[in-house]
């Protein structure tokens, strides 16, 4: 039921392999299928280790654009100065490991009837079962003028340069002057993100420049996620410092820099942070898999396969979330090792898990050391096709505290072990 | 109905049989949803949270039990516990107790 190995394939890849310097490239005369991953985020980098861990009779091919993996969770901590930028990098040397083939490259182009992936240098891989993770892009064409403003606008809503671009912004910025975050409507990627990055900053104003404030224009009518907790987090914390207005949603920006336009004002800000609404990657889109609202790939939560393409599953950040699912780094953790089991099943003639569960906790730190939870359990229900959240489970904190903060620090050590070896 | 179709296909496409998935690997996918904060197979993480693997089944049954009753007090553990049916811990526990850490 596997396509048989291509031996030209093989020496393509391992010429890509070559060229980065990767090494391990798995013999094949075992080789029962070949899976290829596009995405090395904690959806792609925790399904290629899983399947290989449960199944080493399957070939694992990783394709991932960067070198290196740079955690979203944490990353608000690095604005804010109290981590860095290397306590959020983190090598994929773990998962070659398991024997997955990590190659660094950019995926151009999705054939799904002949199941081959085109990759811009390392030319054509072939896949019997394809797993994409390619979290989100922007919806720059909403917010005509956002690309126009180059650096004078930053989203630093995928870790990495633009992180590192904001926390320089913010430490230049003169005390006294104003933080704009502006935040879409939902959903986007990680609900509590930008409420937890409004937190970060205050508490870094409070320290170094507090005659500053974070001024937060919500596309939504109210704080999307553990909303009582970070209200209560701001009064206690941040009163002067923080001012939230709801039903605030940007729809562009002066190319110029400095003013955020929402529909009915102008707000003028000395450090710009506006995070453009966000569908599924553009890779996902190319290759036709986004089929729910022209932004979401839509998927059987039972396998993580698209709707919209057989032998092709789609995890993270980029799926149609089912209800109440969060697009977090935990969840897509989860999503993966559903599908890991599922593509295993599948590749093996057997039938996948009719009941699957999965869980998510996420922390947000609201201050240096305090942080808040929230955590959920979906399971598949029958009757809706669905996942959804077992009755009389799940909740967030009680209340903001350091012992949650140290669990904080502990879980983002532990799932970004889990993910990446 | 899409599950059907795909059975179907598989069937006609595959001379062997269509299995069902065993229960150690339903267990395996349970045990899996803790390894995010107790380290990959149960292992735990340095500095983080305690490791699973090895620990007796019924320790880790009552444990997880005390926790879904609120018998113990917990920070997350009484409300991921209570996503969980009393069989699927007993799977989850079996699970872990027979890895080595």
């Amino acid at each position: 039921m596997t396509n048989a190995f291509k031996r030209r394939d093989f020496i393509k890849l391992l010429g890509a392999g070559a060229a980065l310097g990767v090494a391990g490239c798995a013999s094949t005369g075992a080789t029962k299928a070949r899976l290829v991953v596009v995405g090395g985020g904690f959806a792609g980098a925790t399904a290629a280790k899983y399947v290989r861990m449960w199944d080493a009779s399957i070939e694992v091919v990783m394709i991932e654009r960067s070198d290196v993996f740079t955690s979203c969770p944490i990353s608000n901590l690095v604005l804010s100065g109290f981590r860095t930028m290397e306590d959020i990098r983190h090598p994929y040397d773990g998962l070659r490991k398991y024997g997955v083939q990590v190659v660094n490259d950019e995926v151009t182009a999705i054939d799904a009837g002949k199941r081959v992936v085109k990759l811009e240098r390392g030319g054509d891989v072939t896949y019997d079962r394809l797993i994409m993770a390619p979290g989100i892009d922007f919806m720059f064409e909403q917010m005509p003028n956002y690309q126009k403003a180059g650096n004078r606008v930053l989203h630093a809503w995928k870790a990495g340069a633009q992180t590192i671009e904001l926390r320089k912004q913010l430490e230049a910025m003169k005390d006294g002057g104003v933080y704009v975050l502006s935040i879409p409507v939902a959903p986007y990627r990680c609900p509590p993100g930008p409420y937890e990055r409004a937190s970060q900053i205050a508490a870094y104003f409070k320290k170094a420049k507090p005659r500053s404030k974070v001024l937060v224009l919500d596309g939504n009518p109210d704080v999307t996620s553990k909303g009582p907790l970070f209200k209560k987090a701001w009064a206690d914390l941040y009163a002067g410092v923080i001012e939230y207005r709801g039903n605030a949603k940007a729809i562009d920006v002066d190319p110029k820099g400095g003013v955020v336009k929402l529909e009915v004002e102008d707000v003028k800000g000395d450090v710009l942070n506006v995070i453009p609404p966000q569908r599924a990657g553009d890779i996902a889109m190319k290759g036709g898999l986004v089929n729910a609202n022209n932004r979401w790939c839509a998927v059987d939560w039972r396998t993580c396969e698209s709707t919209a393409a057989k032998n092709i599953h789609v995890l993270g950040d980029a799926t149609l979330s089912a209800p109440l699912m969060p697009k977090s780094g935990q969840m897509a953790n989860q999503q993966a090792k559903l599908c890991a089991a599922a593509v295993i099943a599948l590749i093996n003639g057997q039938q996948p898990n009719p009941m699957p569960l999965i869980s998510n906790t996420c922390y947000s730190f609201v201050s240096e050391k305090e942080a808040i939870h929230v955590a959920s359990v979906h399971t598949w229900n029958e009757k809706e096709n669905t996942l959804t959240t077992v009755p009389g489970s799940g909740g967030v904190s009680a209340a903001r505290s350091e012992q949650e903060g140290n669990f904080g620090h502990a879980w983002a050590r532990a799932v970004w072990s889990d993910t990446l070896g | 109905m899409q599950r059907k179709i795909l059975l179907a296909a598989l069937i006609a496409a595959a001379p062997m049989p269509v299995l069902a998935q065993s229960g150690d690997a339903v267990a395996r996918s349970l045990a899996a949803t803790c390894a995010a904060c107790h380290g990959t197979e149960g292992r735990g993480v340095p500095q983080a949270f305690a490791a699973l693997a090895g620990r007796p089944k019924g320790d880790l049954v009552s444990i997880l039990q005390a926790y879904k009753t609120g018998k113990i007090p917990a920070t997350v553990m009484h409300q991921l516990s209570k996503g969980y049916t009393d069989e699927q811990i007993e799977m989850i526990a079996a699970y872990f107790a027979a890895k080595k850490n």
